[in-house]
């Protein structure tokens, strides 16, 4: 939908990486496929922008994107904060291809933070950047030990955590990059995402992949795979719930952000997937504020001044 | 239908035979040869660098011996070479039938997580996925240990030495193991500490039917807790027998001095 900000120059390799890199990574890529929530190591490449930018996911997706892909790229669930602008206008110059803010449009949708809300379907790959791909990296920093524990499957450590939490806060305090055990095998970190997202990985028709540049490690979801979020018994997995619809386009159960609409403190709650809460409201549907009330003035992105995400319990 | 009415034979429960560690060219243990029973309290005594922590992390599975065989029977009452088996496998038996109490808490702790949380970890290794019952099992064996109860959120940080002791033995008796690896465990403490904590073993130690492998220079803590004691020197046993029969009377002109030496006012 979106037209591109920048336009395609043909100074760079498609998609900036070398075709040689390319494969390197496409093979670590293969792997992670076979070995679902394994952390396969790769040659991480320097990339033109900083770790923490999203270099993993960047290396990930410059491997697998094609001329007929059409790209998403989103950042706290929305299309337009600087970060995702700054990566789509990278691929759109690097690559070319079509973009666009429609989840069910694209066919490659990279993200960080967030799983859109519309289902993806098998024809569609979802990439995410990672900062810290160990889940056992809380308790055990020694990279031998934990390479160990997940040779060995000894995963108690991560119950310890959940323990902690519980002990400390009366329940499982984990809200964002909350563990999972992928396929019955391998214990995986799902990106910072909130745990409101995790039940959307287990069996996502969508190929899932991983990438993380400052560690060199890629993983990967294939499709259909079980996702299982740890917890005790006593103590089950909960996803975050919300006690309001969305201010705007009505929509419930999905993942709310809390917008300050002015100093006064006056705020609403949205859908953190703006895309998902615009087809909503195109569709027709409105919630208790009506129209948004970012529309009118000038306010900056939305996104970039969304605060707290804990109007949920 | 008749019962022998004399009890059979324990099996042993771990044999060493010519158990050998060179460190290259330095002999860190050399030919050691011995049997432990179930239940069985064997102290390890000899002056510093004998090699008594070397065969300890033998046994153990910490260190690989350079020669010799290490056995353990499983509790399928199968015995198998510790060093034939895989690493997995050695992992296992080290949380579960295992325990090493180490002479520094902190190498033996998480420093940084809950009393709790130190002692259900094995529980929680084993598949315990049941908070609760993690939780009264942990708050179970810190009375056990007299830590009070109501420390169980508290980190080891905040506690004492013989605390912090106390607690590293808890964590190792939650999944009942059958042997306790200890190298020096005493070692650390304060005197008055210290026969706390011994007491504390010994009844630890009868009450659960423990066997127990116990390295210590302190030949008050062999003749306290032990029933038998090998004593090391040069890396090698040069005495071997009931704790009682090698203290009051030793063989040995190397163990006749240690004795005297610590019976010296
Ligand atoms: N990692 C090592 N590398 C080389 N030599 C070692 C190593 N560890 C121990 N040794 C040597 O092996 C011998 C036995 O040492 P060990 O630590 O087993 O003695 P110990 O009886 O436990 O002494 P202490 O009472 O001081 O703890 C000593 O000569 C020691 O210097
Ligand atoms: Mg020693
Ligand atoms: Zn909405």
């Amino acid at each position: 939908m979106s037209t591109p900000a920048t336009s395609f120059t043909d100074h760079y390799n498609f998609a900036y990486l070398d075709e040689q890199t390319k494969r390197m990574i496409r093979r670590a890529i293969l792997k992670g496929i076979a070995i679902p929530g394994y952390q396969v190591p790769f040659a991480a490449r320097e990339m033109p922008m900083p770790y923490g930018w999203g270099t993993g996911g960047v290396q990930v997706t410059a491997a697998v994107i094609g001329h007929s892909d059409t790209l998403k790229m989103i950042d706290q669930g929305s299309d337009d904060t600087t970060n995702a602008v700054a990566l789509r206008n990278f691929f759109v110059q690097t690559t070319g291809v079509n973009t666009t803010t429609h989840t069910k449009g694209a066919s490659l949708i990279q993200t960080r933070h967030r799983i859109p809300e519309e289902p993806l379907s098998e024809d569609q790959v979802l990439v995410y950047q990672v900062p810290i791909p160990e889940p056992l990296r809380f308790l055990e920093p020694r990279e031998t030990e934990t390479r160990k524990m997940h040779a060995l499957e000894e995963y108690g450590l991560m119950h310890v955590k959940l323990y902690e939490d519980i002990a400390r806060f009366g329940h499982i305090a984990t809200t964002y990059a909350y563990p999972v055990l992928v396929n019955e095998r391998y214990v995986m970190d799902p990106s910072p995402i909130p745990k409101f997202d995790n039940p959307k990985m287990h069996r996502m028709e969508a190929l899932q992949l991983f990438g993380a540049g400052r560690e060199k490690r890629i993983y990967a979801i294939p499709p259909h795979t079980d996702v299982v979020s740890l917890d005790f018994e006593d103590h089950p997995f909960t996803p975050q719930e919300f006690d309001q619809p969305c201010a705007i386009c009505g929509a419930e159960h999905v993942y709310l952000d809390e917008v300050i609409l002015d100093d006064q403190g006056s705020r609403m709650f949205v859908c953190s997937d703006s895309d998902y809460c615009e087809e909503r409201r195109t569709e027709g549907h409105t919630g208790h504020l009506g129209t948004n009330p970012l529309d009118a003035p000038s306010n900056g992105t939305a996104k970039d001044n969304a605060s707290s995400k804990e109007a949920c319990k | 239908m008749t019962f022998q009415d004399n009890t059979p034979e324990q099996p042993l429960l771990l044999r060493a035979s010519k158990t050998t560690k060179f460190y290259g060219d330095r002999i860190g243990c050399q030919d050691v040869s011995f049997e432990v029973y179930p239940g069985e309290v064997l102290a390890i005594v000899g002056e510093s660098g004998s090699g008594k922590s070397t065969l300890l992390n033998c046994l153990s599975t910490r260190l690989a011996p350079t020669t010799g065989a290490v056995e353990y029977r499983g509790r399928d009452g199968i015995l198998r070479d510790l060093y034939q088996m895989s690493e997995a496998q050695r992992r296992v038996l080290m949380r579960t039938d295992w325990g090493y109490v180490h002479q520094h808490p902190s190498d033996g702790l998480r420093m940084t997580v809950s009393a709790g949380a130190n002692v259900g970890e094995r529980l929680m290794a084993v598949g315990e996925r049941h908070y609760g019952n993690i939780r009264s099992n942990a708050s179970d064996w810190l009375e056990r240990v007299e830590i009070a109860t109501d420390r169980i959120d508290d980190d080891p940080r905040a506690f004492s030495g013989g605390m912090r002791q106390r607690l590293q033995i808890a964590r190792n008796l939650v999944t009942a193991p059958r042997l306790v690896f200890m190298d020096e465990p005493t070692g650390g403490l304060d005197v008055s500490v210290q026969a706390r904590l011994l007491d504390l073993l010994r009844s630890l130690v009868s009450d659960l039917g423990l066997a127990v492998i116990i390295v210590t220079h302190d030949l008050a803590v062999a003749r306290l807790l032990s029933h038998r004691t090998l004593v090391m020197r040069h890396g090698r046993v040069i005495e071997h027998g009931l704790t009682d029969q090698v203290l009051d009377d030793p063989q040995e002109s190397y163990t006749q001095l240690l004795v005297s030496s610590i019976l010296q006012p």
